[in-house]
This record gives structure tokens, C-alpha cells and sequence, in this order.
């Protein structure tokens, strides 16, 4: 398979004040096509960090970030937020759905930025949310949702533009054990069936046990990368 | 892009909705400020028209030459001091200068009048018969006298309608009725058509028109055959008339035999020369009640900055997720403009009503005239667009530069 990212010597410094926080220290990954990956670390490992370089949402102070062999540090503002829309969706741990408008319209979403016809944003929207199982709740508004219901909205959204990478920042993190079945349920499924290729951060044992490659980060850095061997089947939740 | 517009329209229009009041209180800013400009300029055009009508009363493109000051050793004479004009000047004028159309003349002075047991204090104007053209006076009874009349210096009389509603009784018929002018016997021959006020606010209504010949020989006696109190033309084109005065001014000073040293012994005023400083004073007072209704509009046009700062604040957490999912910071920007303008352009058609039905009141309950033109309108509409426009610009460009993780992170 081919690399769709592929990350060298990664650095990312802030400077709070005369503080200087170094939250990656020299980063190198590769994730191939129709991964599913689970980074995992402590709070303060760095994770959130790189899956916000990951995402095109910020860039690296050092070092060099492929995705599908795009030098992603040398990009515009406004092309990164082309390949937001085009080639990544994004799912969070509490959902991100615009309150006060409608699942659909949450959907909708990608597609309206990208400047697709109303009819074709309504008609990808309505089977993404149905390919979640959420068909008939498309006038609902978040506030009328479950958390898990909202989640797979967030998750049809990530969806809706066919995007090759899928992050996941935390998406159980606040919800009860059955929704975070049925949430990690969809993922995998997106995964083995349609090939997404999938990063999914999380502190939970059970939850990256779905992945079938985990990534174990501290202090800015990669502690252990291991091939997990049977994904999600090794795992056993009792609900 | 259309489509794009189109919904963030509908979606600003929806977001503003679900905040009645807030977006009621925000643009009641932009409703005052644009129903004020509204209502001002219209007070302001609908004086300018009034003004502009009492000078077009005056008759059209009108030329008025009045006797001049004389310095006689040493001591000036004021205007109109000396007699220095006659009605040869005027018959000369008409002969060497083409572009006159007609010149006339005048002279007047306040008499007692008497029909009956009714009697009034008026102003006689003896005029030569081109003067009621000139000053454009049309007859609602009877006609004008002629140049018969002057020459043989008939005692024949032409009255205004303020000279009517004083001397006759409600439904007497004036026209052949015999009336006194300082104890000499005229017949009344045209009643004339009501002017209303002059542009100096004069009832030029108040008027009595005799020959000119009769009031020199018969009721106010002269200095000399022919001096008058002042000289009357008129030119075809309001374009002439500066030309036309320079001219007349030639050929005044050429029979006047003035050196070139001298002053001239008359004034020249054109109609346009007077409705000028009208003109002029109204505009003043246009540009300074203008000048409020700009501070309110501004005032407006800060509430809205004001509200829209707080909503990019309160929606920083959507303007992340907006971003994330591929939002350009140019959609995020056009997405508060719309929004600014949505609020000024809903609240500047809400100014248009309430500044029409400002005006409106204005004319019903104090009685000045206003004129509401689609020009005042439109700039008006378009004042409230730039409004939103520039003072949106602020909160959308903030809401466009926000560091999309910072936005996603905010709580």
C-alpha cells in the first residue's frame, strides 16, 4: 500500500512567555493507505499536537509532513483548507456539530464549501447520515440528539466528502460504553469495508484495541509503534 | 459563489432571527439613522423647491436694473438715492441689445386706495405694459392695458388679489368697477392671479398696476418725464442672461457717459443672482441637519460593529469546525459580511418607511414642505449598505484570521 502519510523529524515548539514548550521532538511516522492507528499517550504527550499537524490545522516548526506526498508546510492558508475539505475528515471527542442547525445541514457542511449544487449537498449528506443509521433524523437538531447520535452525525460529516483520512481525537471520550461500541463499531466498519484509513487518539485501552497498529507517544515523542494482531477481534468489552 | 451567497443570506437571516431583540435593538441604530438622513433631505429639498418656486415667480430669466449711489462731492448716496435711470434707457436697451427679449419699467410707491366705503393702503406700480410678461403674471378677470393706454395715459388700473380681497366684497365682480387712486378716478380693467410670497417673503399679491404715463403725470408726480424707479428685462435662455448683463451694463455706462473711473450709477441683479443666496441658505441648513443624521447613521453603524464582535466571540467554537471542514477564510469573512449587512440593509429599508413617514408628519403637522425623491431613497439604501459593509469588515476580518485550533479549542 501506499504512503498516505509520512512524517520526518517532526518538531513543534511554543513559546508561552519566556517558556519554551517543546510538545513534539523529532516525530517520524509512516501510516500506508487503509490503516487504522491508534495513538496513544498520556495528556501532554504531544498527541493532540500531532494530530492537529495531521489534520492541516496547524503546521510543524521542523521537519516535513507528507499527506498523499503533498509537502504540506509549504501551503497556503487557504489551500490547507482545501485539503481539510477534500482529503481529511475530522471526528472530535464532544461531536463539533453548529448548534441550532439541522443534522443534514451539519452534513451539508464540506460540501458547501466546496461549492457543490444544493441538491447534490442535500442528496450526499442524506446517505451519509443513512450509511450511520441515522436516516429519518435529518431535521433533528443536535440539542435533540444523543451523544452518540450526535457523534455519528460528526461522523457522517467526516464522511460526507469521501476524504482519505479519517482522524478521530478522542470520539468516545465522552460517551457511555454501548455508544462507544456502536461509534467504534462505524469506525471499523469504515475501515475494513471501505478501506478509510483511520487515526484515532485515545487513552483507552479497549477503544485502540480496535486498531490494528498502535502508536505509544511520550514527551513529545514515539516510546513504542506496534503491529497489534488481530484488531478489533482481541478485544472483549463487556457492556 | 451564487449559491454560497445565497445561503449564508438565508443563514444570516436565520441566526439573526432566533435574537429578536437583540437584532431589533442593533439596528434600531441603523433605522434612526437612515429615517433621519431620510426625513432631513427631504425637508431640505422640499424648502429648496419652495425657495426655487418664489424665485421662479418672479417671472423668467429676469433681469432687474436699479438706480445706483451716486458720490456726489464727497458724499455717497445709497442704492436707488439718485434717479439715474429712464424709460429711454429701457426703449434704448431693447434696440442695441438682441438678446433682450423685452425690457419694461416701473415705478411705485404706496397710495390710498378707495372703492366705496372700503379703502387700503397699497403699493401702485406704474409700469409700462411689457412688465407683467416680463414678470410673468397671468389675469384671472379682464386683461392687461396696452400701449395705447400708456400713451394716452389712461387712468385704467390692474389689481392683484390682495388688493381685490381688500378693496371689493366676497363675489363682487372688480373688473369694470371704478375705484380711487390718491383721489384720481380709475376704471379696474384685469384682475390678476395669486403669487403668493416673494423669495424676501413680500406679499406680491399686495400690488395695484397703472400706466406708467399716468402715474408720472397724474398720481405721483416726477423728478423729471420719464425717471423711473426701475428698469425690467427679460432674455429667451437662462443662459443669456450673463452675457445680457454685460451688455446692458455697456450700454448703461455709454449713455450714463460714464469715465471709466466711475462707478457704475445702477445695479444689475439677475433672478439667478437672487435665487442664489436662497439657495444657498437652505443648502446650509440641508448639509447641517444632514451632518446629525450622518452621526446617527454612524452611531448605527458602531452598534452593529459592536454586536457582530460579540457574536464572532460567541461563535469562535463554530467558526473552528467551520474551518476544520474546509472553510476558507474568505467564506468565514464573507459569512459575518453578509451577516452586517443583512442587518444594516433590513435595518436602512425599515429607515426608508419610518423616514418617509417622518417627512410625512413633518409636512402634515408643522406645515413644511418635503419632497421625498427616489435619489434620496436610493442614496439612503445604499448609505446603509456601506455601513454594514465598513463597519462589519472589522468583526468578519477578526472572525476570518482566527487560528483555526485556538477556534476549535475555545470554550
Amino acid at each position: 500500500m501506499a504512503a498516505l502519510i509520512s512524517c520526518e523529524d517532526l518538531w513543534k515548539i511554543y513559546r508561552l512567555g519566556d517558556v519554551e514548550v517543546q510538545a513534539l521532538r523529532g516525530i517520524d511516522l509512516l501510516i500506508r493507505e487503509g490503516e487504522f492507528v491508534a495513538i496513544m499517550g498520556a495528556s501532554g504527550s504531544g498527541k493532540s499536537t500531532l494530530m492537529n499537524i495531521l489534520g492541516c490545522l496547524d503546521k510543524p516548526t521542523k521537519g516535513c509532513y507528507r499527506l498523499q506526498g503533498i509537502d504540506v508546510g509549504g501551503l497556503r492558508a487557504d489551500q490547507l483548507a482545501e485539503i481539510r475539505n477534500r482529503r481529511i475528515g475530522f471526528v472530535f471527542q464532544n461531536f463539533n456539530l453548529i448548534p441550532r442547525t439541522s443534522a443534514l445541514e451539519n452534513v451539508q457542511l464540506p460540501l458547501f464549501y466546496r461549492g457543490l449544487p444544493l441538491r447534490q449537498q442535500r442528496a450526499l449528506a442524506a446517505e451519509a447520515l443513512a450509511r450511520v443509521g441515522l436516516q429519518g433524523r435529518e431535521n433533528h437538531y443536535p440539542s435533540q440528539l444523543s451523544g452518540g447520535q450526535q457523534q455519528r452525525v460528526a461522523i457522517a460529516r467526516a464522511l460526507v466528502a469521501s476524504p482519505s483520512l479519517l482522524l478521530a481525537d478522542e470520539p468516545t471520550g465522552n460517551l457511555d460504553t454501548q455508544s462507544s461500541l456502536e461509534i467504534m463499531a462505524i469506525l471499523d466498519h469504515l475501515n475494513k469495508v471501505q478501506g478509510i484509513t483511520i487515526v484515532l487518539v485515545t487513552h483507552e485501552t479497549d477503544i485502540a484495541a480496535y486498531a490494528e497498529r498502535e502508536v505509544v507517544m511520550k514527551d513529545g515523542r514515539i516510546l513504542t509503534d506496534r503491529k497489534m494482531l488481530s484488531g478489533s477481534s482481541a478485544l472483549s468489552v463487556e457492556a | 459563489m451564487p449559491t454560497y451567497l445565497l445561503v449564508t443570506a438565508l443563514t444570516a437571516i436565520r441566526i439573526l432571527g432566533r435574537n429578536r431583540l437583540r437584532t431589533g435593538l442593533t439596528m434600531l441604530g441603523i433605522v434612526i439613522g437612515v429615517g433621519s438622513v431620510i426625513a432631513m433631505v427631504s425637508i431640505g429639498e422640499g424648502a429648496k423647491a419652495a425657495v426655487a418656486e418664489r424665485v421662479a415667480s418672479m417671472g423668467t430669466n429676469v433681469i432687474l436694473i436699479l438706480p445706483g449711489a451716486v458720490t456726489t462731492g464727497g458724499v455717497r448716496g445709497g442704492q436707488g438715492g439718485v434717479v439715474t435711470l429712464t424709460t429711454a434707457d429701457a426703449i434704448e436697451l431693447k434696440k442695441r441689445i438682441p438678446l433682450l427679449r423685452e425690457t419694461g419699467w416701473g415705478r411705485r410707491d404706496v397710495m390710498q386706495i378707495v372703492n366705496g366705503n372700503k379703502n387700503w393702503n397699497g403699493t401702485v406700480n406704474g409700469i409700462s405694459p411689457s412688465y407683467l410678461t416680463i414678470r410673468g403674471w397671468s389675469f384671472t378677470g379682464g386683461g392687461p392695458f396696452t400701449q395705447q393706454d400708456l400713451d394716452t395715459a389712461a387712468r385704467v388700473a390692474v389689481l392683484g388679489q390682495t388688493a381685490v380681497d381688500n378693496l371689493f366684497e366676497p363675489g363682487e365682480e372688480p373688473v369694470g368697477a371704478i375705484i380711487r387712486i390718491n383721489h384720481v378716478p380709475f376704471r379696474v380693467i384685469g384682475t390678476l392671479a395669486p403669487k403668493g410670497q416673494s423669495a424676501q417673503g413680500m406679499d406680491q399679491d399686495d400690488v395695484i398696476f397703472i400706466p406708467f404715463s399716468t402715474a408720472e403725470r397724474k398720481v405721483f408726480g416726477t423728478y423729471f418725464l420719464g425717471s423711473v424707479g426701475a428698469l425690467f428685462a427679460s432674455t429667451e435662455r437662462p443662459e443669456d442672461l450673463a452675457p445680457a448683463v454685460a451688455q446692458i451694463r455697456e450700454v448703461l455706462r455709454q449713455r450714463h457717459r460714464l469715465q471709466p473711473d466711475q462707478d457704475d450709477d445702477f445695479f444689475i441683479r439677475t433672478q439667478v443672482d437672487i435665487g442664489k443666496v436662497h439657495e444657498e441658505t437652505s443648502e446650509t441648513l440641508t448639509a447641517m441637519l444632514l451632518a446629525v443624521a450622518s452621526v446617527s447613521l454612524m452611531v448605527g453603524g458602531i452598534g452593529i460593529m459592536n454586536i457582530l464582535l460579540v457574536s464572532v466571540t460567541e461563535r469562535t467554537k463554530e467558526i473552528g469546525v467551520r474551518m476544520a471542514v474546509g472553510a476558507t477564510r474568505r467564506h468565514i469573512l464573507i459569512q459575518f459580511l453578509v451577516e452586517a449587512m443583512t442587518l444594516s440593509l433590513l435595518g436602512g429599508c425599515i429607515g426608508i418607511l419610518v423616514g418617509i413617514l417622518g417627512a410625512r408628519a413633518t409636512t402634515v403637522v408643522a406645515g413644511w414642505p418635503t419632497i421625498i425623491s427616489g435619489e434620496t431613497v436610493a442614496a439612503a439604501f445604499l448609505f446603509s449598505v456601506a455601513v454594514g459593509l465598513f463597519f462589519g469588515l472589522y468583526p468578519a476580518n477578526k472572525a476570518a484570521w482566527m487560528n483555526p485550533i485556538d477556534a476549535l479549542r475555545y470554550e
